[in-house]
């Protein structure tokens, strides 16, 4: 075994997990427990048995008792309650709200339907990916955004520059961080009729993309029909300190058939799912449209632009990427980020940038970058692994059918 | 019967009580038992056989609780590497895997990377790879020698690392170049204590 201390083995986990910001990756090896940060549910999951590792400054819990490809075959059977705490909650207010988000990402922001969301991406003026979001219009004078932990003092002090300039031309928009709310997952064919029991709403109704201010367990949540999971389910903003409660309802309503589930689980889950990691498979030199999210850029804004980089993004759309994203299917030892991706002639064509083996199919995936031209499914590849290639195939995602909650 | 063995009889029998619990099979899962520490890999198709196990394990079980709660197996007839692989000597030849410790932590094992028969090994140094769903972790080896035999199962099979009692587990068989270098490696009070040291970080 590399290392001798198995608190290394853990650190290298965390490291393929959360490769967000290279620097933190460093300061990550020799933070002591003390610096990290702890969500109100820290507590609850180290009495359920969580493995808490330390993850983008905070201590979250990568598996429970039970191992992560048990964990990820359990979400799709029956579910899983994620702690996704760490992740940062804004609203952004003001009559101006929705043009100044426009200027920062690349959603037709003022086509949503109130109460409707979408994922983004932040675009930077090379009109590469800052993050990915998912933003939810719940009023044309109030959106709810979510942005990833790792990315958080980044977008914020993104967020912040762009909104004093707006401000100092006389837009009306202003922005409150939702620390005092805590945010979970709820994924699986069982997190609708859980929900339901804690709740007098007619979950029935809410569709896939669609939030709501309601009552769940006795407080007010956010709720939104979304995830990282592709399986139906929910991300409930609910009041740091009935977060406990929430989260104990849920899993007695379900009687124990929903598990806690950590951030092992979750990236084999969204990576079964074909979704994005920021930091993996997508990065500030990486554009929307490389990364195969053409579709979240809306109709409106491909003609008009309007956004950072909307130069680049507009090119791209016309001409084409000169690179794009993929899955692939291989056989011997899982392909990893950075591995590289050869033709069968052995000409380096792309790189893996993330990979695992699926709980669920019983087979290694990886998503990655290839050039535009070899992309198609079906392709042959060889991937190497540890400096030997193994046989692979481009392949088309998600992996696993997605279960969306929409309208028939 | 003395006291230690009432106790440990005890943790026999409601640890035997809770591999009988009905539990749901779905794939594999390791549960750690808190009441005896022992961890033990449950699968669908073999609890009794699990259950046997346990108990035989039990009867050569240096068990070690420390504050921190390490608990894995370690057993008395063994030596252990710094870098968590086993060996059992028996002449000039010995059969090496890696530890309980090491594939608890490692999590499920989804490929094991073998060396080819008649290869040299050099002690503390990387002859193969095991990978679980997260990480990826190369096998040093304990003692220098040639690789006589793999254990090919491990191909169709890479889960038995995770499952299968330390006999069953082992990845390669080697003629050893120089028998001396055992007397590097640790005993299992030695082991035990470095994974307790191990678990504090």
């Amino acid at each position: 075994m590399r290392g001798g201390s198995l608190w290394q083995l853990g650190q290298s986990m965390t490291r393929r997990l959360a490769q967000s910001d290279k620097k933190a990756v460093s300061r990550r090896c020799f933070a002591s427990d003390a610096d990290l940060k702890k969500t109100a549910l820290y507590d609850f999951h180290v009495a359920h048995g969580g493995k808490m590792v330390p993850f983008a400054g905070w201590s979250m819990p990568i598996q429970y008792k039970d191992s992560i490809m048990d964990s990820t075959v359990n979400c799709r059977v029956n579910g899983s309650l994620f702690d996704v705490a760490h992740m940062c909650g804004l609203s952004l207010k003001g009559k101006d709200c929705v043009p100044f988000l426009e200027t920062l990402v690349v959603a037709d922001v003022a086509g949503l339907a109130p109460g409707t969301g979408s994922l983004t991406v932040f675009t930077n003026e090379k009109g590469g990916a800052i993050d990915d979001s998912v933003i939810t219009k719940v009023t044309d004078e109030h959106i709810y955004l979510v942005v990833n932990a790792g990315c958080r003092d980044k977008d914020l002090a993104h967020i912040e520059e762009h909104m004093k300039a707006f401000k100092s031309k006389g837009g009306d928009v202003s922005w409150h961080i939702h620390d005092e709310r805590s945010l979970l997952a709820l994924q699986g064919p069982l997190a609708a009729p859980v929900l339901q029991h804690l709740t007098k709403e007619d979950l029935s109704k809410l569709y896939f993309g669609q939030f709501q201010i309601l009552d769940i367990n006795g407080s007010t949540c956010f709720l939104t029909r979304t995830g990282y999971t592709g399986e139906d389910g929910f991300e409930i903003s609910v009041p740091s300190e009935h977060a406990v409660d929430l989260a104990k309802a849920i899993l007695e309503k379900s009687e124990g058939k929903v598990r806690l589930t950590g951030l092992g689980a979750r990236d084999s889950l969204r990576l079964e799912a074909g979704l994005c990691l920021y930091g993996n498979d997508m990065e500030q030199h990486i554009s929307p449209v490389e990364a195969g999210l053409t579709w979240a850029i809306g109709k409106r804004r491909r003609a008009e632009g309007g956004f950072l980089g909307a130069d680049v993004i507009l090119k791209q759309l016309q001409d084409g990427p000169t690179i794009r994203r993929v899955g692939f299917f291989s056989s011997g030892p899982p392909a990893r980020s950075h591995s590289e991706v050869h033709d069968e002639s052995g000409n380096k064509i792309g790189e893996i940038t993330s990979g695992g083996f699926s709980p669920n199919l019983k087979k290694n995936i990886a998503m990655g970058y290839v050039k535009s031209g070899q992309h198609k499914n079906g392709t042959k590849v060889k991937i190497l692994v540890r400096g030997k290639p193994y046989e692979g195939n481009i392949t088309k995602m998600p992996f696993v059918a997605t279960k969306y909650y929409k309208p028939s | 019967m003395s006291t230690t063995n009432r106790v440990a009889q005890k943790k026999r029998r409601t640890h035997q009580t809770i591999l009988s619990q009905e539990y749901k099979p779905i794939g594999e899962c390791s549960t750690l038992c808190n009441c005896c520490c022992v961890s033990v890999q449950r699968s669908h198709e073999n609890n009794a056989a699990r259950f046997l196990w346990a108990s035989k394990v039990a009867s050569h079980l240096r068990i070690s609780v420390s504050q921190r709660g390490f608990s894995s197996v370690v057993l008395k007839d063994l030596k252990y590497a710094e870098s968590h692989e086993w060996v059992k000597t028996d002449g000039n030849k010995a059969t090496f895997g890696i530890t309980d410790h090491a594939q608890d932590h490692l999590g499920d094992v989804v490929y094991v990377e073998l060396p080819d028969v008649g290869r040299s090994v050099t002690q503390g140094e990387s002859f193969g790879a095991v990978e679980s769903v997260k990480a990826t972790s190369d096998i040093n080896s304990p003692i220098s020698g040639t690789v006589v035999e793999v254990n090919e199962g491990l191909t169709e099979s890479p889960g038995l690392v995770n499952t299968s009692p330390y006999e069953e587990r082992w990845i390669i068989k080697v003629e050893l170049s120089d028998a001396g270098e055992a007397h590097k490696l640790m005993d299992s009070d030695k082991y035990s204590k470095f994974c307790e040291e191990d678990a504090k970080h």
